[in-house]
């Protein structure tokens, strides 16, 4: 098993932090090599940013997505610049209120990641949700295990609200494979 | 009042035994275990990491942590801080790297152990800040002036980051001579799994230290203490030996020697035959099918890892090929590289500059096979299709 | 606890074995800063094994050799840099940094700056003889103006450092300036400063017959040592003539150098605040596992 994964947004979006927890739930908390690389313009904050994972049950050479299996949009600049490696089999989830143009002549999954984040008073989550829903939508990985990670990664006082953000992410995941089935 | 090393602490600074980080990170932890009680640097891309790492941690474990006001003064105060008997290093990147040239030679002139972690980013000039490459591998042999051996690891993963770093100090302190980790801004800024390893796995080495009679004690000569060791006793700063180091040349006692040619040829001679002597023993290399091999692989670092999906393509398509990976780049493993060169029609050199390594390595083959380079620049590092061709190519 | 009563005592006691003779010249202000330093560490009685010396390059940076003491001969323009380092490693060190102007206001200047910024506890004896002395007589950055230097054969045209107004504005904690042609202040001012926490800077002016008066026509070394009589004064002197001096007597001084104590302050040097940061961290570490508990 190899898959390359790709989280795309704007810089604070927390997209570098959402590839981490999923990097770290497969290589940590799950016995897969992993491997987190990120890229991002000069801007801390604001323009397209991107974290790519690949998990693989072997050694992993070469360290960057050659094709993407799949991959997480949350903002449309990002959906605009980083879909060109895509193949017709990869598994894309957008946020439809961040990414509106999703149109691309396929069907995608959509996640309202930042409603949710909003409904549970702080729009920080949405990484968190969206790590929920890529958990539940590509199967890859243990629930428990990228649960854990979330814990282990982001600051204690936060806990609870990112356990929320997770659970309500793995469950907008569940019914967005329900509703393109 | 002066640090002293306490696993207990570090471990618990360190945190959990298995650990998803960046390469950078992994630097600190290796730093840390190794016992390094002071760090100086200078913020620089993609080498800050390696700094805030260290600034958060070591006022918690009882080292110290300056941020300096430029590169020259941080190896300036690393090597200040190992004459006051800590284990110190510095981290930084090609410009900041360049600048720290001339302090580079003065350690090795004055047999100062420290070491000094480059992650690497493309040049010349400031170049693309963010990104990796290898271009700084000759300039970490060659860059400062006058005659002296360099000690270089050079990682290809997370793990190897914490591992060549903790390697790093031991050869430094062994040898009482800089010792580099040559990382880049691809394995630096790279997260993976790393495995702390137990207390008791832990192999360090610390610098001899000098404990003759005061008036029998001579600085700047052979060991007095460990037979046939070109490597002198370190009379620690505050210890009594009340020394005196100078980058001038200087004869045994550390007195200036400056127009004295015999003193100088003596001294040279010695602090660089201390690692070449060595040389059989520094060799550390990873081999990949090399048993049947006809061409060969020899890279380094970062480049290593498309080398090997390279590698691994082209035994898929019933091509011979094997690779040798250095872990230590400096010294060159001569000896490795002239066998592979009588066994293989064909070494190919992946790294990501136009062709550094390449150049010693062709030196060790010595003719016995053709060498080629396979650059790549810009800042990525080389698709494993990229590699694979060079295997094709005729 | 002085046992020490004559130079030939001192230089016995604080002279390392085999480097003698020195490299400075005849008339030379070097040797006399280092006998004033001795004098000033006999008077306090350190313990010389815990006292080390680093310098740069330079003339003044040759000082370390003659003592007998640990000493770090560094890079041009670096020892300050490289002594911080040697204190970080362990604080219980007095640590002395020898520079001369070049080294320290020119090529470390940097160096120089943020050490004193930071407040890292060292004392900086900068010997200030105006010139590049020991490779020929290049132009230094405290070269007055007008003066001559190989590199300036014309007259120099910039403007001097003052290296003590810098460390004032940078808040070290002791700051001073002194001719070497008399003793007792300076004696006195090294001791002030090798006592005071944090950064000391102390100038001594000093003559360079070979490479500064020679070219400068300033006379025999006589009349060269003479010069710093002639054209300095004590700041308490400097400040009263520019409150109620006459016309005359402004114009006579505002162009003499100014020496005294420039500044002499207590503020926390850096490691004792970076001891204060990690017992800190300490406490709230305790808390937070009390906490657990």
């Amino acid at each position: 098993m190899k898959k390359e994964i790709r989280i795309c947004g704007f810089g604070g979006q927390g997209v570098i932090l959402a590839g981490f927890i999923i990097g770290k739930a497969a290589s940590v908390f799950e016995n897969y090599h992993a491997v987190q690389s990120q890229s991002y313009g000069p801007e801390a904050r604001g323009g397209a940013a991107r974290s790519e994972i690949i998990i693989s049950d072997k050694k992993i050479g070469y360290p960057r997505p050659l094709s993407v299996d799949i991959l997480l949009a949350m903002s449309q600049e990002s959906f605009d610049s980083y879909r060109d490696d895509i193949r017709d089999d990869t598994v894309i989830v957008v946020d439809p209120d961040l990414v509106k143009k999703h149109e691309i002549g396929r069907p995608l999954y959509k996640v309202q990641a930042l409603k949710i984040a909003e409904e549970l008073g702080n729009k920080i989550v949405t990484n968190i949700v969206m790590v929920g829903a890529f958990t539940s939508i590509s199967g890859l990985l243990k629930p428990e295990a990228v649960k854990e990670s979330v814990i282990d990664s982001v600051p204690k006082r936060f806990t609870e609200l990112n356990i929320k953000a997770f659970e309500r992410g793995f469950e907008a995941g569940k019914n967005a494979l329900k509703d393109l089935r | 009042m002066k640090y002293k090393r306490d696993p207990k602490r570090i471990r618990q600074v360190l945190g959990k035994k298995v650990q998803f980080i960046l390469g950078d990170m992994a630097c600190v932890y290796g730093g840390l275990l190794a016992g390094c009680s002071f760090f100086g640097g200078y913020p620089i891309t993609p080498a800050s990491e390696v700094a805030e790492g260290m600034a958060r941690r070591l006022p918690r474990v009882g080292g110290t942590y300056i941020q300096m006001e430029d590169e020259i003064g941080s190896i300036a105060a690393v090597i200040g801080a190992a004459w006051g008997g800590a284990k110190s290093m510095t981290a930084t990147s090609g410009p900041g790297f360049s600048l720290m040239m001339e302090n580079y030679g003065f350690a090795a002139m004055t047999e100062t152990p420290c070491v000094i972690v480059n992650v690497q980013r493309t040049g010349p000039s400031t170049g693309q800040p963010t990104l990796g490459a290898q271009g700084d591998m000759m300039q970490a042999r060659w860059g400062t002036h006058g005659d002296f051996e360099a000690i270089a690891f050079a990682p290809s993963t997370v793990q190897e980051c914490m591992d060549f770093t903790i390697e790093a100090f031991n050869l430094s302190e062994k040898y009482r001579n800089p010792a580099l980790v040559m990382t880049d801004g691809e394995v630096g800024h790279l997260r993976e799994r790393i495995i702390i390893p137990e207390e008791k796995d832990l192999k360090l080495i610390d610098r001899v230290e000098a404990t003759i009679d005061k008036k029998k004690f001579i600085p700047f000569t052979n060991s007095q203490t460990r037979k046939n060791c070109k490597v002198p006793d370190f009379p620690t700063f505050g210890t009594g030996y009340r020394t005196y180091v100078t980058g001038l040349t200087h004869n045994e006692k550390g007195f200036p020697a400056t127009d004295k040619q015999p003193d100088h040829e003596r001294l040279v001679k010695r602090i660089t035959e201390k690692i070449i002597d060595d040389a059989d023993k520094l060799v550390s290399v990873e081999k990949f099918n090399l048993d049947d091999a006809e061409i060969a692989f020899v890279t380094y670092g970062a480049s290593a890892r498309p080398t090997e999906s390279a590698m691994e393509m082209g035994r898929k398509n019933g091509i011979k090929v094997g690779m040798l990976r250095l872990k230590i780049v400096w010294p060159v493993p001569e000896k490795e590289v002239h066998k592979l060169a009588k066994q293989v029609d064909k070494i190919i050199v992946p790294e990501m500059n136009l062709g550094q390594m390449v150049h010693p390595i062709r030196e060790a083959a010595n003719g016995n096979c053709e060498v080629i380079c396979a650059p790549k620049i810009g800042g990525e590092i080389h698709y494993p299709d990229e590699v694979y061709k060079y295997l094709e190519a005729k | 606890m002085v046992e020490v009563k004559t130079a030939e005592e001192l230089n016995k006691k604080f002279l390392r074995e085999g480097m003698w003779p020195t490299i400075f010249c005849n008339g030379c202000g070097h040797g006399v800063v280092l006998e004033y330093t001795f004098w000033a560490l006999e008077e306090l009685g350190w313990d010389m094994d815990k006292t080390m010396f680093a310098s740069g390059i330079g003339c003044s940076s040759r000082l370390p050799g003659y003592i007998n003491a640990d000493g770090l001969h560094t890079t041009h323009g670096r020892a300050i840099a490289f002594a911080t380092g040697i204190k970080a490693a362990d604080p219980d060190f007095n640590v002395i940094v020898f520079t001369g102007d070049g080294d320290c206001a020119g090529i470390g200047g940097n160096h120089f700056i943020h050490a004193a910024r930071r407040n890292i506890d060292m004392t900086v004896i900068m010997i200030n003889n105006f010139i590049y002395g020991m490779t020929g007589g290049q132009l230094a950055p405290t070269a007055p103006l007008g003066s001559i230097a190989t590199t300036a054969p014309y007259g120099n045209i910039e403007h001097p450092f003052d290296i003590c107004e810098l460390a004032k504005a940078l808040g070290a904690n002791y700051v001073a300036r002194w001719p070497v042609s008399h003793p007792y202040q300076p004696i006195k001012s090294i001791k002030e400063g090798l006592q005071k926490k944090g950064f000391s800077l102390l100038e001594f002016l000093a003559p360079c017959p070979t490479a500064y008066g020679r070219r400068n026509k300033l006379g025999d070394i006589k009349k060269h040592w003479a010069w710093y009589d002639d054209n300095t004064i004590l700041i308490e002197d400097y400040d009263k003539i520019m409150k109620y001096g006459s016309v005359k007597e402004k114009e006579e001084v505002k162009d003499k150098m100014q020496i005294g104590v420039f500044q002499d302050i207590q503020k926390p040097g850096f490691f004792e605040l970076y001891d204060q940061l990690m017992e800190r961290l300490k406490v709230e570490e305790n808390k937070k596992r009390e906490g657990k508990k």
